[in-house]
């Protein structure tokens, strides 16, 4: 059959508050390796699970044509059932089931309830030699690494009859040699005739798989080149990437002159964390930056860069394993074992993820905001509410946090107000060093300019700010400064004058190869 | 204050819109909170319609002087542990083994008084310190080696029950002195003039009465002062005309017995303190944190591990008192003692307000809920009605609150 094995027309997908995909298109011929890519928060993942059943028909807008048929899936096993099957980002085996189990869950060779296990590890081993493995199939997944792990879901998906796999950054938790095989992989599957998508951030990747590239952005779909022309270079692509206008309005700011001779208030210097299970993985890969005292100095980066993993491990090492590094406060060198260290020593980092790691979303607004600093409104262990109180509706006015009473539940609140609690919480904890990390993130353009402001009004009182975002428009229009960061590790630095999206975009996506 | 606001009233947003807000006038207040507290509200009603319903079906037997005293006597033991299970399960955790400890201080104190007449006031405390101290023991390995606290409790309610058979040789052990005695069912002492009440109670009474008025109308005022929507005044005044005839009732009703028991006055001394610990200390407040979202509280600087060998340390020294109350009572020291009431226990917090995932319970819900079992309890005695259907129907009011519980959250969606 000739013609494009899959369509997706003017594909809208709104969630509450939110328009995530507000206008998407995309035509994968039979046979082809396509990629996606796209800034971080641009509807990739969202597409995806719109097109595998994760968002069942109905609840979008447009139509799937897929082998020339409509197709309404209101599952993942409808989608699946059509040979279309989704690899995500985090794995979905049973560590503690063999390989054989994992390829066949939910889809076991069975005779009347009971498992056919001759059938069962037969089929297994041939899957897995077709993936290049020569494990055992009854070995533990837990066993294996995550790059094998990949691997495995591969033969699920192969298990299943595909004829279009989909892969969601596959690469981004593998090393160099894990990832070669992997994209291996997907070019042999393609000699096989099967089609695959691949969304990915890395351009070389790209490159070296793709035959050609759709691009989304805001929602949108953008273009689709052909990775195989000779127009289509990298730049071509990150232009696509980062195309959109500075139509976003920031706070007036004057930048800030750095004054050479006083130390920085935080500087890090070669900081290194390893993954917290795979000790082999460098997360944080020797990082040095630094910050001044009235500085916002950004840190920008993909998804997969290590930037959160690097704020949370100086902060407390809250995420990894420390694996050398050491943190310098005002010149001196001070000791972040503990958040309750970090915190003593004036740093404060505002999570990218307030719902799990900033907020307690079933108490109030007020409880939250004094959380950090409780001593500060209470005598001997004694919590004055008075004080208290006067706290929060200190903030809530400051804040301009938009509800009927401090005593709300932070959970009722929109994403927005929400932030400016998080904000206020760490505010509250009078730090000299504020980590923000995605501040922004999932809030609406209003809030977003109300969060600019505070930030903006933080470092005109001399406060330190490292501002983490993955929405360049944000960082070039807030900071004086820019770091770029790519699989762990530093990439440039760039003045105020120096950063433009592409410059930067072109540092977050060089792969270590390049780097080096 | 060494605080400092750092953001100015942002200037109106030029782009868009600004976040929504929630409107909502009084009226939506009221029932917001009403519907949040559902549990609570709806428990005490409940409770209310219990209390009713045995009162009726019992001609009255069950608000007889002598019952009431008794029902307070039979359940103080359950609802001292429950004030310390709530305070575990709010921090996310559960607690197995105080059933066992109950026994096990039991035991021990029978063996200090009695086997070794060791004078009681030092014995007491010296239980209260074993109790703190195997409450401490399985604190260290839930908070600081991580084992889960459903294993290391059901560790310690085995060793606990059997190292008590082995206190006790499988006998039973008592009388206990005078004075421990007076605990589990002592009342306080009679004085004054004969005025067919017992005096003291009658003063305590009234002295809980303007107690709880004042603290009402201090509470009111405060919030009025920070401009704070209030309940409007006669649903107020209903409430405290509420509060005093309840506080009332009960006062003649054991005033015209043999008074207040004193196991009454420490388990109203311990609602008192643990409920200002949980709403008003630093403590509390990071019980509540670590329960709501460990993660986050870790990021704020909360020490959770401290905090939770605090609270199992808490537990253990409460499960001690109830164990002297317990042996008290009995005037003996069993191995057979505070069976199940670690159930008991763990239902009663539930019942009145508990969450499976933490971070939510007040300690007066967990006397609620205590309260409501021991009501069953005792109105199916009356009715002689046999333990196995008493079980039966306790197990299903447990269910039926929870499950109320469960629905209530799902139609208002939050």
């Amino acid at each position: 059959m000739a013609g494009p094995v899959l369509e997706m027309r003017s594909i809208v997908k709104t969630f509450p508050g939110v328009k995530a995909l507000s206008d998407v298109t995309l035509t994968v011929q039979r046979g082809e390796v396509h990629a996606i890519c796209g800034e971080n928060g641009a509807g990739k993942s969202t597409l995806m699970k719109v097109l595998s059943g994760v968002h069942p028909h109905g609840t979008y807008e447009g139509e799937i044509l897929f082998d020339g048929e409509v197709c309404s899936f209101k599952d993942i096993r409808a989608s699946e059932e059509h040979g279309i099957v989704i690899i995500h980002q985090e794995l979905a085996l049973v560590p503690f089931l063999s390989l054989a189990e994992n390829i066949f869950l939910g889809n076991e060779h069975a005779k009347g309830g009971l498992i056919d296990w001759r059938e069962t590890l037969k089929h297994a081993s041939e899957l897995l030699r077709r993936v290049g493995l020569s494990d055992h199939p009854e070995t533990r997944v837990a066993d294996i690494g995550v790059g094998k792990q990949q691997l495995v879901e591969i033969a699920k998906a192969l298990s299943k009859k595909v004829k279009l796999l989909i892969l969601d950054e596959p690469t981004a938790a593998l090393n160099d040699e894990d990832s070669g095989k992997l994209l291996d992989l997907i070019l042999e599957l393609k000699k096989q005739g099967i089609t695959s998508i691949i969304i990915s951030h890395k351009l070389n990747e790209i490159r070296k798989v793709a035959d050609s590239v759709t691009i989304i952005r805001d929602g949108r779909s953008i273009e689709t080149l052909d990775v195989k022309s000779a127009e289509t270079t990298e730049d071509r692509i990150i232009s696509g990437m980062v195309g959109r206008d500075l139509d976003h309005r920031f706070p007036e700011r004057t930048p800030h002159e750095a004054e050479a001779k006083a130390a920085p208030a935080l500087e890090i210097r070669n900081w290194t964390v390893h993954h917290p299970i795979d000790q082999t993985r460098k997360v944080v890969d020797d990082v040095s930056l630094s910050v001044r005292r009235g500085e916002i100095v950004g840190i920008a980066g993909l998804m997969g860069a290590g930037r959160t993993e690097l704020a949370m491990s100086v902060f407390g090492r809250a995420y990894g394993r420390y694996a050398g590094g050491t943190v310098l406060k005002d010149g001196k060198e001070i000791r972040t074992r503990h958040v309750a260290e970090a915190v003593e020593h004036g740093i404060a980092y505002v999570t990218e993820d307030r719902k799990h790691y900033g907020l307690n979303l079933i108490d109030n607004i007020n409880r939250n905001i004094s959380l950090t600093a409780l001593d500060k409104v209470a005598r001997r262990g004694v919590v004055d509410e008075h004080e208290e109180r006067k706290v929060s509706e200190r903030f809530r006015k400051s804040m301009n946090i938009k509800t009927p009473t401090v005593f709300e539940t932070v959970g009722r609140l929109s994403g927005g107000n929400q932030q400016k609690v998080v904000l206020s919480k760490w505010i509250f904890a009078g730090p000299e060093v504020l980590i923000l990390d995605e501040p922004t993130r999932g809030i609406d353009v209003g809030a977003k300019y109300e969060i600019y402001t505070v930030i903006d009004q933080l470092a005109a009182e001399g406060k330190a700010v490292v501002f983490i975002s993955s929405e360049l428009p944000e960082l070039l229009g807030m900071c004086d400064r820019i770091y770029t960061m790519a699989a762990g590790r530093l990439t440039g630095e760039f003045s105020r004058a120096e950063a433009t999206q592409e410059s930067l975009m072109r540092q977050m996506t060089k792969d270590k190869e390049v780097t080096r | 204050m060494s605080t400092d606001v750092t953001a100015k009233t942002p200037a109106p947003a030029p782009p868009g819109k600004t976040g929504g807000a929630t409107g909502g006038g009084l009226l939506q207040l009221v029932l917001d909170g009403l519907r949040r507290n559902m549990r609570q509200y709806g428990m005490l009603l409940a409770l209310g319609l219990i209390v009713a319903f045995f009162a009726v079906v019992t001609d009255g037997d069950l608000l007889l002087p002598r019952n009431v005293s008794n029902l307070i006597l039979q359940n103080s033991y359950v609802l001292i542990l429950a004030i310390g299970m709530m305070l575990v399960i709010i921090a996310g955790h559960i607690d197995l083994s105080v059933g066992s400890l109950t026994a096990f201080v039991g035991a021990f104190a029978a063996v200090l008084t009695v086997q070794h007449h060791m004078a009681w006031p030092l014995a007491l405390v010296l239980c209260l310190l074993v109790g703190a101290a195997a409450g401490a023991a399985q604190g260290f390995f839930i908070a600081y080696l991580g084992i889960p606290s459903f294993i290391v409790t059901l560790a310690g309610m085995l060793v606990f029950r059997g190292a008590t058979e082995i206190l006790l040789e499988g006998q039973t052990l008592g009388p206990f002195p005078d004075g421990l005695q007076k605990i589990g069912n002592g009342f306080l002492p009679e004085t004054g003039p004969d005025t067919n009440y017992h005096n003291i109670t009658l003063l305590l009474g009234l002295v809980l009465i303007v107690f709880v008025v004042l603290q009402e109308f201090r509470d009111r005022k405060r919030q009025q002062e920070f401009s704070l929507d209030v309940v409007p005044l006669n649903l107020f005044l209903l409430k405290i005309v509420a509060i005093v005839a309840s506080v009332l009732v009960v006062t003649m009703l054991l005033a015209s017995y043999k008074g207040a028991p004193i196991v009454l006055l420490i388990l109203g001394a311990l609602v008192v303190g643990y409920g200002y610990i949980m709403r008003n200390a630093v403590f509390g407040r990071h019980i509540y944190a670590i329960g709501g979202n460990l993660p986050a509280a870790k990021l704020s600087g909360v020490k959770d591990k401290k905090v939770t060998f605090l609270v199992f340390l808490n537990m253990g020294a409460l499960a001690a008192l109830a164990g002297l109350a317990i042996a008290a009572r009995l005037n003996a020291a069993s191995p057979k003692a505070g069976l199940n009431y670690e159930l008991e226990a763990i239902a009663s917090a539930f019942i009145g307000g508990a969450s499976m995932s933490g971070g939510v319970g007040t300690v007066l819900g967990a006397i609620i809920g205590g309260l409501v079992l021991g009501v069953l309890n005792n109105g199916m005695n009356l009715l002689s009605v046999g333990t196995d259907w008493q079980q039966v129907i306790k197990g299903l009011a447990l269910l039926a609150a929870v499950g109320f519980d469960v629905w209530n959250k799902r139609k208002s969606g939050s």
